[in-house]
């Protein structure tokens, strides 16, 4: 069963999309491609691994792999390639397929290619692109064991087409390790909303230190501190960004600047420090643009930029810059977009 | 309880960067204790106040690296330990994560071993897990919150992609740790004097009893990327409707919508 194996990467069942951006991406590595699906009543999964390019798919179906857990996971991926020997395993560079990936490579006594951009034949192995210093730079990584152990970045690979009419055969696989061998127990989730992911969205609209500029704002009487009053007419920004994000679909991000004030929540900051994106459109208001926020979004397809400054750095990567007040123009543009997206 | 930290020395996130004859050049940026591993520092001493323990830094790397241990020893760090070894200079993940284990093991009696998420100059993020894989020690990685911590186990809260996972896990354990944890302390004066004082011990892989672990990962080469190639267009309009139509069809003229 050589070949190129694909982990899919779902949470409670719902697959992320960079999972089947690499079983696409296997797919143009040449050679049968093999989807590894690890939990508990998740065998719908494979259906849609199939209709992306996978061939075949090991199902990992048990009690102990309800809830993701790095030991487990990794455990049963490392018996199994033990066993078949794949040239390379792909995943996506998630949280989980990081660990996993990292577990086992001590496992398997191989090395990760990891968050990477781009992937191709090296002689007997694999050769790919890894951004560094938050994709200030590129290098160009290669791993002289097998299987190659490779993590792909979201959205850098293209997205796949789905053809409905492919199927394949589905092997069931027992749990490595049992339940009372773990290590870890999951308790319970919290805040797990239906927001869309930084990573895995198209469209990211972000604010900076510029979304507090709103004297107009008038923050509640109980609200006394200058330092409270500024975090109050943030907040009011950021649910107006909130808007214009929720009209095109996309997510909302934030400079580091925001956050360390207190603007909003870390999940959200991009850049060096934070998440490093790349969608199709990335709207920046009231964001100057210092190297670490430029070096996280860089890579987004069209870049606009809305801000006061008109020697703002931003404006350097923008394809279209308007210099003025985000607070008269984002409610604006949410109602031209949304006017013409109803069309 | 006795916490083990890693930290790392790295160029300043504001560096501008470029390579020179295949290798990294921050310019006259400083280098600066990776702003990552300052959490892991805060989380660290934060669970000695509170458990009546003791933090031990250690880190990888040549000689600068111990301006990274005086970081962490000036934020309050008992003790700093620099692993240094002409055999590591090549070391990719996995073979660091051994030397890391070695140097756990050879501390000896670790509860705890913390990291920060990811070092921001090599962008790998693996030490955590591949190091607790090589102990045989769980992982909790991205730890947001450690609601309770007890002799025997830990229990935190992860920032996964999704939101919150909260998990129990036996100890010794490794953990990684992310921003919204706390706000690092800064150095105290006399933190920073007892720290340039401080007198750091260099351990070789002779001192850990290991041979140079086998590095897998090999970068053939650094590059610079492409230039962003693009033709900027400002705005502009007699008020903001007018601006926001403009823009608003250019946008959707561009098809990413």
């Amino acid at each position: 069963m050589a070949g190129i194996w694909v982990y899919v990467d779902h949470f409670k069942g719902a697959a992320l999309p960079a999972s089947y951006e690499a079983v696409a991406a296997a797919k143009t590595l040449g050679g049968p491609v093999t989807a590894l699906i690890f939990g508990q009543g998740v065998d719908a999964l494979a259906q849609s691994a199939f209709h992306y390019g996978a061939d075949e798919v090991l199902l990992g179906d048990d009690a102990s792999l309800a809830d993701y857990r790095a030991e487990a996971y990794a455990s049963l991926l490392s018996k199994l390639a033990k066993e078949h020997q794949p040239d390379a395993v792909l995943f996506s560079t998630s949280t989980r397929g990081r660990e996993i990936a990292a577990m086992a490579a001590i496992d398997l006594d191989t090395g990760v290619l990891v968050d990477v951009t781009g992937i191709s034949k090296d002689g007997d192995g694999f050769a790919a692109t890894h951004p560094i210093y938050a994709g200030k730079l590129l290098s160009k990584v290669t791993v002289s064991a097998k299987p190659a152990l490779i993590t792909l970045r979201g959205r850098a690979f293209g997205k796949p087409v789905a053809d409905t009419s492919r199927s394949g055969s589905v092997t069931k696989v027992a749990a490595a390790v049992a339940d009372g061998d773990l290590q870890t127990k999951v308790v319970d989730y919290a805040t797990v909303e239906g927001r869309v992911s930084l990573a895995d969205a198209g469209v990211i609209v972000s604010g900076g230190r510029g979304v507090a500029n709103n004297p107009a704002l008038t923050p509640p009487a109980e609200i006394t501190d200058e330092k409270e009053k500024e975090i109050w007419r943030a907040q009011q920004g950021f649910l107006m960004i909130g808007e214009l994000a929720q009209a095109l679909g996309g997510a909302v991000g934030a400079s580091r600047a925001a956050v360390d004030a207190g603007y909003i929540p870390y999940a959200s900051q991009v850049g060096q420090t934070g998440k490093v994106v790349s969608p199709d459109l990335y709207i920046a208001l009231g964001i100057s643009g210092a190297i670490q926020h430029l070096a996280g979004m860089r890579t987004s397809k069209v870049i606009v930029a809305i801000n006061k400054d008109p020697d703002a750095p931003i404006f350097k990567l923008a394809r279209f810059g308007v210099v003025g007040d985000l607070y008269e123009i984002v409610p604006a543009l949410t109602k031209a977009l949304k006017e013409r997206l109803s069309k | 309880m006795k916490i083990a930290v890693f930290v790392k020395q790295v160029p300043d996130s504001a560096a501008k960067l470029s390579v020179d004859n295949g290798t990294v050049n921050w310019g006259d940026a400083p280098l600066v204790i990776n702003p990552w591993d300052e959490y892991a520092v805060e989380a660290a001493l934060q669970l000695a106040e509170k458990h009546n323990g003791e933090v031990a830094a250690i880190s990888l790397g040549d000689e600068n690296a111990k301006e990274a241990l005086k970081h962490a020893l000036a934020m309050g760090a008992a003790s700093a330990t620099l692993v240094s070894d002409p055999a590591l200079a090549k070391a990719d993940a996995a073979a660091a994560a051994r030397v890391f284990a070695a140097a756990v093991q050879k501390l000896g009696g670790v509860d705890l071993a913390i990291f920060g998420k990811q070092a921001i100059d090599s962008d790998t993020g693996l030490a955590p897990a591949m190091t607790a894989r090589v102990l045989g020690w769980p992982a909790l990685s991205m730890v947001a919150a450690i609601p309770s911590l007890d002799a025997g186990s830990i229990k935190v809260e992860r920032a996964i992609e999704e939101g919150r996972q909260i998990v129990e896990g036996k100890l010794p354990a490794v953990l990684s740790i992310v921003k919204d944890f706390a706000e690092p302390r800064y150095p105290s004066f006399m933190g920073i004097r007892k720290a340039s004082k401080a007198e750091i011990p260099v351990w070789s892989l002779g001192d850990l009893g290991i041979s140079a672990p086998d590095s897998k990962v090999s970068w053939a080469e650094i590059s610079a990327p492409p230039a962003r190639d693009v033709t900027s267009e400002m705005v502009t309009g007699a008020n903001a409707d007018e601006i926001a139509a403009k823009l608003a069809d250019l946008i959707i003229a561009e098809g990413v919508l």
